[in-house]
């Protein structure tokens, strides 16, 4: 295992009771990279960014975030449930983004975005405060610190949801369709977030049906169809060249 | 920002629809309800000065007191242990799910009279209250039941337990309301689950078991009269015992239900101010008043 990988999945499989969604997913992220996952919907591709950061629990397979087994402890042959917050404590490290944003509603911008700093991590609560700041301006959004989530635009939602994950200083970052429920003239400023994190060296997988997005920032791309990786690659070999008929069905429905 | 602001010369100024029935059923029920009122009033059977000498007496506003204490007491307690038993009941742990069904619906299931009455019967049961370690003779703490459990500890008792398990239904509902999403974003952001539910699901969720509880407070109140069976000096049984000297029952009773009133509606005021700070963030009411706030601090 190279030292550098973030993400190291081999052979995910997860079934909802008789119905498998993931049939053996075997894919790398290097640290760093940014991984696009595109498909059909019912493809697998959310369930599977659930699995990683332990929001579904696989049925098979092993999956490593930084070198870490995700959610099991590995001894002599046997496997272990870990306890709660050991779970927790794998969660931390790595942010999420919701489609729906999910945030607190009864917080403030500021509010949802101290929260878990300061309960889940100790800091305190000056430091937190102060570094909520810098994300919110990082993410455009400073005049719109004492909001409540209903008071602002979707786009406006998302960017405090991605800032709140950061203020969590993730090492990975986990974007589940961010922008699918967004109007369409708000998903500019939610992709410039993503792509000025990108920049920043962020590791991230994004699930994501912006093509323009994954073929200008995505290091990688798979394409999943029916719980299994059809075609994988960069984005100018899967996007603007792919070799899979269904790969080519599927971007020649959403181009 | 009124209409008027907006008129203009071409609006329709039309002659406004009469409605006579809205007067006609208005003056007959205000008689109605006058007269009834005047009967009462004018009955020779109603001795208004006795009304008059115990409405303020001491006796009945100390007792008034007793049953607001009873209640805030017998109310806290009984939402604590509701938290509890919604928590368990909605837990993956079988046990804990089938202890809190059990508890929910034995004390749903018999009347609030007769979990009174058994309290307070405790020491016919249990003669004596023992702490210590089972079959040795390390004993910490004996006592008569009846010095223990005295009528005042019986009746807080009952009223609290019984109200633990319909509190608990009502913390439930509320705690099923909140989105899943909200539960999932706080795991990822590594949240405990405790955690989760005290800082993101239970805030959520008082918007919805406020109101209900609100009822609940009410009907707590008005069941406190229940424990004159065992002798708790409260509003009622303070007022059915003077009356039972003087023969004036009907007197009494409206004493009693004036402080009745006066509290159940003194008792509501609390309720508007929890559900004005629990819909924070939700009600477009509140984003106005917001607004407005963070305009007058001037600053973000």
């Amino acid at each position: 295992m190279s030292k550098s990988l973030m993400v190291d999945a081999r052979a995910i499989r997860k079934s909802f009771g008789p119905n498998e969604v993931l049939k053996g997913i075997t894919l790398e992220v290097e640290q760093g990279q940014v991984l696009c996952l595109l498909g059909p919907s019912g493809s697998g591709k959310s369930t599977f960014l659930r699995c990683i950061n332990h929001l579904e629990t696989i049925n098979g397979g092993r999956l490593y975030v930084d070198g870490e087994l995700m959610g099991f402890r590995e001894k002599s042959d046997a496997i272990y449930e870990l306890k709660p917050a050991a779970i927790a404590k794998q969660r931390a490290e790595i942010g999420m983004v919701f489609q729906r944003f999910n945030l607190f509603p009864h917080l403030t911008a500021l509010e949802n975005i101290i929260e878990a700093p300061i309960g889940v991590k100790g800091v305190a609560k000056a430091d937190a405060i102060t570094k909520a700041k810098e994300l919110l301006a990082s993410v455009g959004l400073s005049e719109k610190a004492d909001h409540y989530p209903s008071q602002l635009s979707g786009g406006q939602q998302q960017r405090v949801a991605i800032a709140r994950a950061l203020a969590m200083e993730p090492k990975l970052m986990l974007f589940d369709e961010p922008t699918s429920a967004l109007d369409p003239e708000l998903v500019g400023d939610v992709l410039d977030v993503m792509r000025k994190l990108a920049k920043s060296g962020m590791t991230m997988i994004v699930v994501t049906h912006e093509m323009g997005f994954a073929r200008e920032v995505a290091d990688t791309v798979v394409f999943m169809d029916g719980g299994v990786v059809v075609e994988s690659g960069s984005p100018r070999d899967v996007i603007e060249n792919p070799q899979n008929a269904r790969t080519k069905a599927f971007l020649s429905s959403v181009l | 920002m009124s209409v008027r602001d907006t008129a203009r010369s071409d609006d329709i100024v039309a002659v406004p629809l009469r409605h006579p029935w809205r007067w006609v059923s208005a003056v007959v029920l205000v008689a109605l309800i006058g007269s009834f009122i005047y009967s009462l009033w004018s009955s020779p059977n109603i001795n208004h000065e006795i009304i008059d000498k115990y409405l303020f007496n001491e006796k009945v506003i100390s007792a008034a007191l007793l049953t607001v204490i009873l209640t805030v007491i017998s109310m806290f307690i009984g939402t604590v242990l509701a938290v509890i038993f919604a928590v368990m009941k909605l837990s993956p742990n079988p046990v804990l799910r089938a202890v809190a069904t059990g508890y929910v619906g034995f004390f749903r299931g018999t009347p609030l009279l007769l979990q009174v009455v058994f309290w307070g019967y405790l020491g016919i049961i249990y003669p004596k209250i023992e702490i210590g370690i089972p079959f040795t003779d390390i004993i910490w703490f004996s006592e008569k039941t009846s010095l223990v459990f005295t009528a005042l500890v019986a009746g807080i008792i009952a009223l609290s337990l019984n109200e633990a398990a319909y509190a608990a239904e009502i913390v439930r509902a509320g705690i099923l309301s909140v989105d899943a999403g909200q539960t999932e974003a706080a795991k990822s952001l590594g949240m405990s689950s405790g955690y989760t539910l005290r800082k993101v699901v239970l805030p959520q969720a008082m918007r919805v078991i406020i109101p209900p509880m609100g009822n609940e407070f009410i009907s707590m109140l008005k069941n406190t009269s229940l424990l004159q069976v065992v002798a708790v000096m409260e509003l009622y049984a303070r007022t059915s015992q003077i009356s039972s000297q003087n023969l004036a029952q009907v007197e009494l009773l409206v004493v009693a239900g004036f402080w009745y009133l006066v509290m159940t509606t003194v008792l509501s005021i609390p309720q508007n101010y929890l559900e004005k700070k629990y819909g924070r963030g939700f009600s477009v009411a509140d984003q106005k008043s917001r607004w407005m706030r963070i305009g007058m601090k001037g600053n973000v």
